[in-house]
Order: structure tokens, then C-alpha cells, then sequence
């Protein structure tokens, strides 16, 4: 029995051995697979024998979307994968290009986002790939969003031309009208809160995006950048629109008219089913995702209208944009003129587009949508019939001009966030949180070798 | 296998310097066979991945201009960076209170279970034992919803009496919050290793000091506690550790307050920010082998201090 060890441990050995190895190799194996190959493809791909496509992406009909196009192709296939939404897609992103493998082929990002990731030298060029073929299909606004300099990082697919959506129900309880400028929003609050209403808004500390649109229509120019020399950056984050739109909302924060309710949580979205706040200042998607969250259904169907953004001067009223996607080229893609294809084709049809914003899942960019009667027609169901795309959203987008995004997006909307927390907490004013905010990104921006202006 | 028999049976016999340089030579090669699938797994999930996350501390990767190579400035970096030592203050702030609270609520918990017996005692054990079952995630997730002032029973429990019950997801509770997350989480586990300890003291130790007079608070605190410290000392360090390496409950509860809780709040965070969202794995890194410093640090000074009443490392 005894003599029977050695051979025993040798197999034993051997075993584990295996054992210990076979899991890295199969890690290693069904990586490269959710990366490059087709194997985890949450959709079905109809014609097995084309050339296949990985991507990425999370709008809510995406399902469909990949369908209608994958019917539709028969040169390639895309096989579609949703990693999670925002921040959770750009970490993986972020992670498989510091790794060198594991990223989609074609990725949905969001336009402020295309510098951070250009940058990188992550994303490639779709210029030479068929775009005078697409190019008449959107506004030049809409390329600019997704252009660096001359180059082109992205098939624009949905705008979020900003507005106001706002409670009808309540605004009618408390016989308000919908206030246009800023200081009537706050004269509103002010009277709903009087008369013991709730809250009429949210000022977000995880909505960074949102935060700098607005600063953004009061005139603030927070990046230049000019794509010719890389190395340079001007970087103007306190400049006194910025510094006066944080005190406008500290102020209504500390008079207490509006919340401080982080936003996309279940705790926000129940404030605004149960009416808790009279106003969400929010993007043309906006409706789509509220309705997937199980906001507007049963009793409160209909109780939501749309009006236009309040202005600072009504007089030279200015228009701002939150959010707003694109498909994009990853530089990890095995055939970028495949992926291309499948990135200008994918949400183009008119199946696509119809549905998307038939149940507000996007704001098309395609003017193939934008200018069809029936889309700005349309009486959208969850603003109780009103017509919300003429009324208010497609002049936004038309009036919308463009804005030069930074290439560390994730640093500045981090280092926003902690600023607006402490504005909140009351230690700091609005002017000091943006010369913080404004030394904070200055700072990184050296770190990461630019040159700040 | 019947190979290998028939060629070791003649080693009984031989017993040549040469032969038995062979037999050693063998043992030896049984002892790292042995060890082997250990050592594998040890240098290929353990020092491997901490050598190369050591190796990548020592450079610096720019969006613009790339990487170079630093040493140690992003060691010095982290250590005079407001984040870093905000969150690492924090952390050490959280053991502070945190570990003493746990330690008392197991230890308490412990000792009743011990001292009791009846029906009860067993199904006690389990359902104190039950929350360190549950995935820390969940758990997060779990008090998330019970703090909500929305969906949470805080708001109705506090509006039965008409006040405004407190937000322990916002800046000022935040802390108190998290501490109770973790002591609902670790207390039953540390619970049934004093539990283990305290069924291990010899019965005639509690004969001998009821027949010298002592009442049962008597036993607890002169003879139960003295015996098991070796054990509150092991669960100590258990919990120094996991403190300061503090990660997964923040990490979940952000997703309901990210205003609250910044995406430095503990330097564990604070290195994933770094590594997963912002790309700069180097400085990472280092962040990461900054907090083992802290953490070696504290446990050694830790078991330094206790080096003469503790049996076991």
C-alpha cells in the first residue's frame, strides 16, 4: 500500500495541475470569445455563413434593432452583447482597451464621450468607410458632436435636446404656468412650496452631464480644443455663468424647492411617480425612460406634459443638449470597413428608427426621422397627447449648436460630482465649488501631460 | 503503476550511498509534488498578479506624452494625495468604531449562547449565524432598501410617532449606516468562532469556580473571556484587515448615493476608480500597495503589542 504513494501523488499531481490550468486557459478562451468571436451574442444571428460583428449597446429596443438589421444585411452580421448602461459600458471599455482585447467591434457611447476615448487612439476614423454614402442622412450638428477635428468617431443615432417635463396635474393644483425663464422657475417653486406643494425639482450631485449642460446655456465654455495640437487643452470651469448657475441651484436647494435626490436610482424614480417632484429638467429620452421605469402608467397616465427649457434671456434663448449616442469603431476591431458598415447601418431603417421613437426610446438624428411628418406630428402618449416633438423638442434640436466635449469626460463628471455633494452639504457657495472644480480638473489635466490654458 | 512497485522493491535491500542518494533525490521531488499544486496556485493567482501590479506602480501613463518610467513618485503621490488620505482616514475612523462594536455584539452573543441551553440555543445560533451567509452584495443591496426613505419600513416606523425618520444614506449618517451594515454582516461569524472557543473550555474549569463561589458573571469575566482572547485576538485581525480593505458595501450603496459616497471613499475604491474607470492602472497600483503598507503596518504593530497572549501566526 505504502509503495502505491508515488504513483498515486503523480496522478494526483498531474490532476490538479490540469485542474489548476484549465480554468485560465478557459478564462482566457471565452474572453477573447465575448470579445472578438460570436459566442455569447444575446440575439440570434439569422444567416450563420456571413462575417459577424460584436457590439455593444444599451437602448431598450436594441433587441429589435439588431434584428431589423441583421434581416435586413447581407453582407454582415452583428452580434450584440448589453454590458450595462453608461459608466458601467465605459469601464468595461475603458478595461478591455487598457488590456488590449476583450472590446467590442462597434460600440454605443454617448457624444461626450468620444474624446475621452479618441484620445486613446481606441476608436477609428469611419471617414474613409462609406460616409459620403450616409453623410446627407444627419445634420451637420449632429456630425460635429461626433467629429474630432476632420475625422469622424461615430454614426450619430439619438440627440437629447434638453426640456422641461413637468406634472400637469400638480401644475394645475397649484395654478402655475410653465415657468420660461429661470427666475420663474424659482418663483414657481417658490409658490408651490408656499401653498405646501412638494418639491418642484431635483439638483442631482450624479448628474454631471446635466449640471454642465446647464451651465453650458448660461454661456459657459468649459473645454477648447483643437485637435491640431493635442497636447493642449483650455479648460475654463469657473468662469461666472458656470459660478451663477451653481448658486442658482444651491440657492433653490437651500430654500428648500428643490431635492437633492440622486438621480436613476428606485428612490428617484419613486419620488416621481408619487409626485414628489413637480419638474424634471431632463433630455428628449427622458420620456422613454421613464415609461421602461413604470413611470406614467396606470392612475398617472397622462399627468406629464413637456415645455420648453427655461431661459436665462428669453430674449436670446439658447438651447442645450444632455446625453445623445453614437455607434462607434472600436480600434480593436478585427475588419473595421465590416464594423463601419454595421455601424451606419445599424438603427438606420426605418423599422428601427419608427419604433424608437414611437415609444420615446430615442430622439432620432437621422433626418430621415426627424423630417418625417408623422414623427413631428406625433401626440405622444406619455405627455397625454400632446404634440411634444413640435411643440418642443425638434426646435431644440434644430437651435442646439454643438459643444466641444474634454478628453477626460469621466474625471471632470467625477470631480463635478464631489463639488455639487459639498454644495449641498452647504460648505462650500456655488463660486467656490467651481474654482474648486475648475483647480481640481486643472491639476489632472497637467498630470495627464496637456498643457491647461 | 505496477511498474513503479516492482522497481521500488529492491530498494529495501540496497542500501548503497548512491542508491540512497537516489531515494533522498525521490523524497524530495515527493515533498514538491506535494507542495506543487499548492505552489502553482499560490504563484500563479497570488504573486504573480502582485508582482506585476508592483512592476506596473513603478510607471506613469499619460493621455498625452504615454508611459514612463517614475520609481517611487507614485508612491509619494498617493501619500500626499487628498483622496488617498481622506479615504485611508476614513477606513481607520470605521475600525475604530466599527471592530469594537462587532467584537462586543459577538462576544456578548457568544456568551449568552453558551451560558444557555435549551431548545432555542441551536436555531439562535443559526439565525445569528445567517446574515454571514448572505453575499455582502446582497446584503448592501438589502439595507439600501431598507434605509429608503421610499420603500424603507424607517419612514413608517418614524411616522407613527411623527418625526422624520433619519437618512442614513446622506453625508452625516452615512457612517453610522455602513457600520451597522457591516456588524449586522460579521458579528455572527466571529459569534461562532468565539462560540467554537468557548466550547472548547474544559466543564470542570466552571465546576471547580462554582464550588470556589463564583456566580455565573463571575465565570464569564474571569475564566470564559481570559481563555478565549487567543480567539478575540484572531478575530481582530480577521476584521482589521477586511476594514481597511473596505470595498464591496460603499461600492453597492453608491449605485443608490453616489453624491454620498465619492468614488475615493475608501482607498480600496479609490484604486478601482483609478485602475477600471479612468485607465491609469499604474497609479492604481500603487494605491493598492500603499493600503497593504497601511494594512501591514497596522496588523503588525497590531500583533506586535499582543505578541505575548496570543497562540496562533
Amino acid at each position: 500500500m505504502k509503495k502505491r504513494l508515488p504513483a498515486a501523488a503523480a496522478i494526483l499531481v498531474t490532476a490538479t495541475a490540469l485542474v489548476a490550468c484549465s480554468p485560465g486557459e478557459q478564462g482566457g478562451g471565452s474572453t477573447a470569445a465575448s470579445g472578438n468571436g460570436a459566442s455569447n451574442c444575446t440575439n440570434t444571428i439569422p444567416k450563420k455563413n456571413l462575417p459577424v460583428v460584436t457590439m455593444w449597446g444599451w437602448y431598450p429596443n436594441m433587441q429589435l434593432v439588431v434584428d431589423n438589421f441583421n434581416k435586413q444585411n447581407g453582407e454582415v452580421q452583428v452580434c450584440w452583447t448589453n454590458v450595462g448602461q453608461g459608466s458601467d459600458e465605459y469601464d468595461k471599455f475603458q478595461t478591455a482597451i487598457s488590456a488590449g482585447t476583450g472590446a467590442p467591434d462597434v460600440i454605443m457611447i454617448e457624444m461626450d464621450r468620444i474624446p475621452t476615448f479618441q484620445i486613446q487612439k481606441s476608436l477609428v476614423d469611419i471617414k474613409k468607410y462609406g460616409f459620403d454614402r450616409v453623410k446627407a442622412d444627419y445634420g451637420d450638428g449632429a456630425w460635429k458632436d461626433v467629429s474630432v477635428g476632420d475625422a469622424v468617431y461615430g454614426v450619430p443615432v439619438d440627440g437629447g435636446p434638453m426640456a422641461m417635463i413637468y406634472r400637469k396635474d400638480l401644475f394645475e393644483k397649484y395654478d402655475i404656468t410653465p415657468p420660461k425663464t429661470w427666475a420663474e422657475y424659482e418663483q414657481a417653486a417658490q409658490k408651490m412650496k408656499d401653498a405646501g406643494g412638494p418639491q418642484f425639482g431635483d439638483f442631482a450631485a450624479n448628474v454631471s452631464a446635466l449640471t454642465m449642460a446647464l451651465q453650458i446655456q448660461k454661456g459657459a465654455v468649459p473645454f477648447t480644443y483643437d485637435p491640431a495640437q493635442p497636447s493642449s487643452i483650455g479648460i475654463k470651469l469657473n468662469d461666472q455663468a458656470s459660478k451663477d448657475v451653481l448658486d442658482y441651484w444651491a440657492g433653490l436647494v437651500k430654500k428648500g424647492l428643490v431635492g437633492t435626490q440622486d438621480q436613476f436610482t428606485p428612490e428617484y424614480i419613486s419620488g416621481v411617480i408619487n409626485g414628489k417632484y413637480a419638474t424634471y429638467i431632463s433630455a428628449a429620452w427622458a420620456p422613454g425612460y421613464l415609461t421602461g421605469a413604470g413611470v406614467g402608467k396606470g392612475e398617472d397616465t397622462g399627468k406629464f406634459a413637456v415645455a420648453p427649457l427655461p431661459q436665462w434671456d428669453p430674449a436670446n434663448p439658447v438651447q442645450v443638449n444632455w446625453g445623445g449616442s453614437a455607434f462607434s469603431v472600436t480600434s480593436q476591431a478585427k475588419n473595421p470597413e465590416l464594423a463601419a458598415k454595421a455601424a451606419y447601418g445599424l438603427y438606420a431603417d426605418k423599422e428601427s428608427l419608427t419604433q424608437g421613437w414611437t415609444n420615446q426610446i430615442i430622439f432620432p438624428l437621422n433626418l430621415k426621422a426627424l423630417n418625417d411628418p408623422a414623427f413631428v406630428d406625433l401626440k405622444v402618449a406619455f405627455f397625454d397627447g400632446q404634440q411634444a416633438n413640435k411643440e418642443v423638442y425638434v426646435p431644440a434640436a434644430n437651435a442646439y449648436k454643438g459643444v466641444t466635449y474634454s478628453p477626460f469626460g469621466q474625471y471632470y463628471f467625477d470631480a463635478m460630482t464631489k463639488q455639487v455633494t459639498a454644495l449641498h452639504e452647504g460648505s462650500v457657495t456655488g463660486a467656490q465649488a467651481a474654482d474648486r472644480l475648475q483647480e481640481d480638473v486643472a491639476n489632472y489635466a497637467k498630470e495627464q501631460g496637456f498643457t491647461a490654458q | 503503476m505496477t511498474l513503479l512497485i516492482e522497481n521500488s522493491a529492491p530498494r529495501t535491500q540496497e542500501k548503497t550511498p548512491r542508491i540512497r542518494g537516489k531515494v533522498r533525490l525521490r523524497e524530495h521531488l515527493m515533498g514538491w509534488l506535494f507542495v506543487g499544486p499548492f505552489g502553482i496556485v499560490f504563484l500563479a493567482l497570488l504573486i504573480a498578479p502582485l508582482a506585476y501590479a508592483l512592476y506596473l506602480s513603478l510607471f506613469q501613463k499619460k493621455l498625452i506624452g504615454g508611459t514612463s518610467f517614475v520609481f517611487l513618485d507614485n508612491y509619494a503621490k498617493a501619500f500626499t494625495d487628498p483622496s488617498f488620505l481622506s479615504g485611508s482616514w476614513f477606513v481607520i475612523r470605521f475600525s475604530l468604531v466599527s471592530i469594537p462594536l462587532q467584537i462586543i455584539v459577538a462576544l456578548a452573543m457568544a456568551l449568552i449562547l453558551d451560558g444557555v441551553t435549551s431548545l432555542f440555543t441551536r436555531f439562535s445560533r443559526l439565525m445569528i449565524f445567517l446574515p454571514y451567509a448572505i453575499p455582502t452584495v446582497i446584503g448592501a443591496v438589502m439595507w439600501g432598501f431598507l434605509y429608503s426613505k421610499s420603500f424603507g419600513p424607517l419612514t413608517d416606523i418614524f411616522g407613527m410617532f411623527g418625526a422624520t425618520p433619519p437618512d442614513f444614506l446622506s453625508g452625516n449618517l452615512i457612517f453610522y449606516g455602513l457600520v451597522n451594515v457591516v456588524t449586522w454582516q460579521w458579528a455572527g461569524y466571529y459569534m461562532i468562532i468565539l462560540y467554537a472557543a468557548l466550547q472548547g473550555i474544559d466543564p470542570a474549569l466552571y465546576e471547580a469556580a462554582r464550588m470556589d463561589g463564583a456566580g455565573k458573571w463571575q465565570i464569564a469575566l474571569r475564566i470564559k473571556i481570559p481563555l478565549i482572547v487567543p480567539a478575540l485576538l484572531l478575530i481582530l485581525v480577521f476584521s482589521l484587515i477586511g476594514t481597511l480593505q473596505f470595498f464591496n458595501e460603499p461600492q453597492i450603496l453608491r449605485f443608490l448615493a453616489a453624491g454620498t459616497i465619492s468614488s475615493d471613499f475608501t482607498p480600496n475604491m479609490y484604486a478601482y476608480q483609478q485602475a477600471f474607470a479612468l485607465a491609469n492602472f499604474n497609479y492604481g497600483s500603487a494605491i493598492s500597495f500603499a493600503l497593504g503598507g497601511i494594512v501591514f503596518v497596522g496588523v503588525y504593530a497590531f500583533l506586535f503589542i499582543t505578541r505575548k497572549r496570543r497562540s496562533f501566526l
